[in-house]
């Protein structure tokens, strides 16, 4: 029910929306709960096991009831609290966990056994037969017991993620919020104060109070306008903080554009990390639940929640209202909602001497023991001086006292500190270094108090930054602090609700401790309270003082759980901002990458990079096709690849030698400029890192090739050397990977397609296999290499990327009137498997020299990183899997990477595992599958042949160990 | 004789425009990574403001102006941008041609930090980040290198490769900081 006149909303702006299908008007600054009880709606959900109906039992982020989809389609959301979410034109709610219409759910029929489903009936029910708890048990209680669906598909929403920075961050904006700001900005600090709601003040938006003899909302938009006056706030509102984090850093969740229908590029969500120098933390105190008999129903909620509705929304939740309380607070809903002609049809406090605040029914030493109404509520029956007696009522407001909401405070470990004076816990002193807790988050519960200690915090922030200290006035403000007697659970008959949203009650923390689940760790898992949406906000405090008091210890003794971030639920969406699908990582393209994709090229990954995998030519119908034709084309005329994803490293300084004969197990001190060399280096631990070549520029210049993978793992690799090994070598090296394109030309016909294109044509002495040196081509000042992946007379021409296109196109379409073309990445593997060139699919890492028949590039002569290490027992012998070819034996379709190698007799388990395949191609140059692999004693079993089983694939076949260079041993077509 | 044709790391996808916001690409001419051998720092900044009039940058800075730079780019190392080094340089340090290994950015109009704020985790406010102040950060996902040349403009270099990811991600940033503006 709406009460005119009441409220922040804006009348004059309607807004159309659904719920469950129906169509209902809210308010422009209602919040979906808002709206709904003003439609006089009340049932808004149902509960997690029980599928008890529910409505909303607050009026924030805490919310464990009013949990909702909203959208639809892909971007639908779950679990959205009814009381953060608020309405625009065209928002369609949904109500969620249930079978059939809320009102009808045909799941409460679990609802009629309540004994069954207690803590801990899971874990003892469903535990025989063991397979059935997979297959049956478990997809059942799941579809029972449950909260929202996600859509499964991808949700095209944008969501963000962002930065920002400031000197003192100010979390929260009730008074204690507002002061601390205003104090930091005038002490000359950048402040970021965030709010979680769409408007600043904090509590006071939602009480009748005064600030300096004006009403509390006044009072914020004075504040407010000082604080923009500053220039020196930032304003976040909708904006939760939601963890502390290392060395001042915080997130926080904005909602951007969850309030609107806006245009696609409007994020709906950001998520902040926020660095900040110090930090106030002023967020309040969330009241404390009652546990009395069925207190669950719609109908009954939070005292300071009617107060709220009441005073932002101008919306009731009842016509005859009751309250059950600890304290003076809840008198003052009493008081409010008479001040509006609402009928308070009694407030019933459980201390002795409670006072009326007003003119009303008042029950001092009372307790509600019971209530009724399927649906909502109808009824209560109180227990007073001894007599039970039944009150109509549709609405009643609990409130038994506050706890505050120092989570943030125990994010990096800190445990809160019981104080007895207000029965609740408070922030432990200095829990997140740079975090100073202020206000009602602190246990200071009066208005007065709240300013002063705004204030006191914002001036410990800055005295930690070194600013001056500005002359703050404390306005005058209400010192009341609402009394609150505690009041754990009211014994009667029925279950009393703790935790709302996960279903759990006094009931069951008593049978945790009955079952020995003691510790307050224990009893959480095992009754699962605390381990909903809202983490336990509502029901920690009520829960762990019926656990102290089943067990006969104190509550501190007790102890809370870990609050850990987030403080409120935060969409993966926002966490994962801009990585969905290709914003997954960036996208590295080589200059060919068109001319490639121009040419039909399906495109492959290849670390960051994308390469071509084959060039798919009309009439071919299978990769296979298009790579037997480039492997066949380039061995017999000419092809050409893209080869610029190598790293390159360019290496200068009189040390430069010296330099690569330490990181390399080769001598490169000794290659004559203009030569080029291939090299080995290894890890420390004498396992082999990467392979390549580098060249010989000049008398101190050196370019090293590294693999496309190994790129930036070697320049690491280099700087360590430098930095840590060598400091002594004048070196200097850097990346010129993204500077060259380059292209490899290879094949018999190689040197006439260069001699087409290059201003001077070499020949065999100006260019001999390993040579390299400065060519002009076309033009262009470009770097030649003689060097070959393929075993064939080869090349690679590198010029400054931006002539990497045209150059590419120039070379392919050169190649082509050779009878050659373009090749891809399976032609270059078919080739350098041919050849028994290893890759990092044979260096991967566990590997030594000796395991790939190159023990002998270790150089006797000099150290080198990983030398010492690679002499170690167990690195070198019989034992080792070396690197051996392998060819099948009779009619054999298929090789498979990944396979393992037996003897043939022997079975294929791990115990008698003799190696493994890790390369294998079909080889147009053969006719027959050939393999790489690792075998125990290998070089020694050629001519053997063993049994190859990949187990994932099923196949089991015989092959025949070999020499892993299947083609051109001597290597006559390198030097032709 | 067939020439080869040159061409930008960004062509064709750049320059535009979001609600006042530009970004374009810029051609700096060359760009040569200079990095002082074991006691040259000094003689190499001096060749190098006999050359160009402008000092070897100290850490998170920048020297020159427009046309003739010379900016940070890490520990012991600087790009510069704009003018030719000459090779009697070589002799106080390793000098290294990128002129084609990086996409250059400018991205200006009022309210730049905050697109750049959902992009790199720099804190580019004015008073902590000045004109002339240079940082090696992450752009996204990607190594960039951030120069502010003026208060409302920054000059960002990312590896060529990565420039149409850049783009991509800097135009998101741009339209979505324009979506709430719209909203405001």
């Amino acid at each position: 029910m709406r009460i005119e006149g009441k409220g922040r909303i804006d009348a004059a702006e309607q807004i159309r929306f659904s719920f469950d299908g129906q169509r209902y008007t809210g308010f422009k600054g209602d919040t979906l709960a808002s709206a709904l009880l003003a439609n006089g709606v009340r049932l808004m959900g149902r509960s997690f096991k029980y599928h008890r109906p529910r409505g909303v039992l607050t009026a924030g982020a805490e919310e464990p009831n009013a949990l909702m989809e909203v959208g639809r389609g892909a971007a639908k959301v779950p679990n959205v609290r009814a009381t953060v979410q608020e309405v625009y034109a065209g928002l369609e709610a949904h109500s969620q966990n249930r079978m059939g219409p809320l009102a009808y759910d045909l799941l409460s029929v679990n609802d009629l056994f309540p004994n069954f489903l207690s803590a801990g009936f899971y874990y003892k029910t469903f535990m025989w037969p063991r397979a059935f708890w997979e297959r049956l048990y478990e997809p059942v209680i799941r579809r029972a017991a449950g909260l929202g669906a996600l859509s499964g598909r991808h949700n095209p929403d944008h969501y963000e993620k962002a930065f920002a920075h400031c000197d003192i961050l100010v979390i929260g904006s009730g008074p204690t919020g507002l002061m601390a700001a205003l104090t930091a900005a005038l002490g000359g600090a950048d402040v970021i104060l965030a709010e979680e709601t769409n408007e600043f003040g904090g509590r006071l938006l939602s009480e009748d109070e005064e600030i300096d003899g004006q009403p509390g909302a006044d009072w914020v938009g004075g504040i407010l306008a000082a604080l923009r006056e500053t220039g020196r706030v930032r304003l976040m509102s909708r904006t939760t903080v939601t963890g502390a984090y290392d060395q001042g850093t915080y997130g926080a969740l904005e909602r951007v554009g969850l309030h609107v229908n806006g245009p696609a590029e409007l994020p709906k969500e950001c998520f902040w990390r926020i660095h900040a120098r110090q930090a106030v933390l002023a967020a309040g105190a969330l009241e404390r639940p009652l546990a009395f008999p069925m207190n669950d129903r719609p109908g009954i909620m939070m005292a300071s929640a009617v107060r709220s509705y009441l005073h932002r929304y101008g919306v009731v939740a009842g016509r005859k209202v009751t309250l059950f309380a600890t304290n003076d607070d809840a008198h003052r809903t009493a008081v409010d909602l008479m001040a509006c002609g609402i009928d308070v049809a009694g407030v019933v406090d459980s201390r002795p001497d409670a006072k009326a605040l007003g003119d009303y029914p008042l029950y001092a030493g009372g307790e509600v023991i019971g209530t009724k109404g399927r649906k909502a509520l109808s009824e209560i029956t109180i227990r007073h001086n001894g007599a039970e007696q039944k009150i109509a009522t549709d609405c009643l407001g609990m409130s038994g006292g506050w706890n505050p909401t120092l989570h943030m405070t125990c994010h990096m470990n800190g445990r809160p500190v019981w104080n007895e004076e207000i029965t609740g816990f408070v922030p432990a002193p200095d829990a997140v270094p740079g975090l100073t807790p202020a206000g009602a988050c602190q246990g200071t519960y009066s208005t007065a108090g709240c300013l002063a200690e705004g204030v006191e915090a914002a001036k410990r922030a800055l005295t930690a930054l070194g600013g001056k200290l500005p002359e703050m006035e404390i306005p005058q403000a209400s010192d009341a602090v609402g009394g609150s007697k505690p009041l754990w659970l009211v014994k009667g008959k029925g279950r009393a609700w703790l935790d709302f949203a996960n279903d759990v009650t006094s009931k069951d923390i008593k049978l945790a401790a009955q079952e020995a689940f003691t510790s307050v760790e224990h009893m959480k898992r095992y009754t699962t309270q605390g381990m909903a949406p809202d983490q336990g906000k509502n029901s920690n405090i009520g829960a762990l003082a019926i656990l102290a008091d089943a067990t006969g210890r104190a509550i501190p003794e007790t102890g809370t759980t870990t609050y850990r971030p987030p403080y409120v639920p935060v969409s993966i969406a926002a966490i994962g901002a801009g990585a969905q699908g290709q914003g997954f990582a960036p996208e590295r393209f080589t200059t060919s990458h068109d001319a490639s994709v121009d040419r039909g090229a399906p495109m492959v990954p290849a670390g960051l990079w994308y390469r071509p995998s084959y060039f798919p030519r009309p009439g071919e119908t299978t990769w296979r096709q298009a790579c037997d034709r480039e492997v066949t084309m380039t061995r017999n005329a000419v092809g050409v690849c893209d080869v610029s994803t190598l790293g390159k490293i360019d290496i200068q300084g009189p040390d430069a030698a010296a330099f690569l004969d330490f990181v390399y197990t080769n001598m490169f001190s000794t290659l004559k400029v203009g030569k080029v060399r291939y090299g080995l280096m290894l890890r420390e631990d004498g396992h082999v890192m990467d392979d390549g070549t580098t060249a010989r520029l000049g008398e101190s210049h050196y370019v090293m090739t590294t693999t496309t993978a190994a790129a930036g793992e070697v320049m690491k690799h280099l700087d360590f050397v430098q930095q840590c090994h060598r400091p002594d070598l004048n070196v200097r090296f850097i990346s010129v990977t993204e500077q060259w394109a380059q292209f490899s030309v290879v094949g018999p016909k190689s040197r006439e397609l260069l001699n087409g294109l290059l201003d001077a044509p070499i020949d065999n002495e100006s260019f001999p296999y390993m040579g390299c040196g400065d060519v002009s081509v076309m033009g262009v000042q470009g770097r030649l290499f003689r060097i070959s992946f393929s075993g064939e007379h080869a090349y690679e021409i590198a010029v400054p990327a931006r002539y990497g296109d045209a150059l590419y196109r120039q070379l392919v379409t050169q190649a082509e009137t050779l009878g050659g073309g373009a090749y891809g990445m399976e032609a270059l593997n078919v080739m350098r498997i041919e050849k028994g060139f290893i890759t990092h699919s044979e260096i991967d890492g566990r590997v030594t020299c000796f395991d790939i028949g190159m023990d002998r590039m270790v150089s006797a002569k000099k150290m080198c990183v990983g030398k010492p290490a690679a002499q170690r027992e167990g690195l070198k012998g019989k034992h080792r899997q070396q690197l051996i070819g392998l060819k099948p034996v009779g009619a054999v379709k298929e090789l498979t990477a990944g396979a393992h190698l037996f003897e043939t007799d022997a079975a294929p388990t791990r115990v008698n595992d003799l190696g493994y395949v890790t390369s294998v191609a079909f080889s147009p140059t053969l006719g027959h599958f050939i393999g790489l692999g690792f075998l125990q004693d290998g070089p020694n079993r050629v001519g053997d042949v063993v049994k190859l089983v990949d187990h994932l694939r099923g196949v089991e076949t015989r092959v025949e160990i070999c020499s892993p260079v299947f083609i051109d041993p001597e290597g006559e077509r390198l030097r032709g | 004789m067939v020439r080869l044709i040159a061409k930008s790391p960004s062509e064709g996808i750049l320059p535009f425009e979001v609600n006042g916001l530009t970004l374009v690409e810029l051609d700096v001419g060359p760009i040569t990574s200079v990095a002082p051998f074991d006691g040259q720092a000094v003689a190499a900044s001096d060749r190098l403001r006999a050359l160009a009039g402008m000092e070897l940058p100290k850490p998170n800075r920048s020297s020159g102006r427009e046309g003739a730079r010379a900016v940070w780019s890490g520990a012991g190392q600087a790009m510069v941008l704009g003018v030719a080094v000459d090779a009697a340089m070589r002799q106080h340090a390793a000098l290294t041609d990128q002129s084609d290994a990086w996409a250059v950015f400018r991205l200006e109009g009022q309210g730049v930090e905050d697109v750049l704020a959902r992009l790199t985790p720099l804190d580019l406010n004015p008073g902590v980040f000045k004109r002339g102040h240079v940082a090696r950060s992450l752009l996204g996902h990607m190594s960039a290198l951030f120069l502010r040349v003026s208060g409302e403009a920054f000059e960002i270099m990312v590896f060529r490769s990565m420039a149409r990811t850049a783009v991509h991600e800097i135009e998101v940033a741009m339209k979505a900081v324009a979506a709430r503006k719209a909203l405001a």
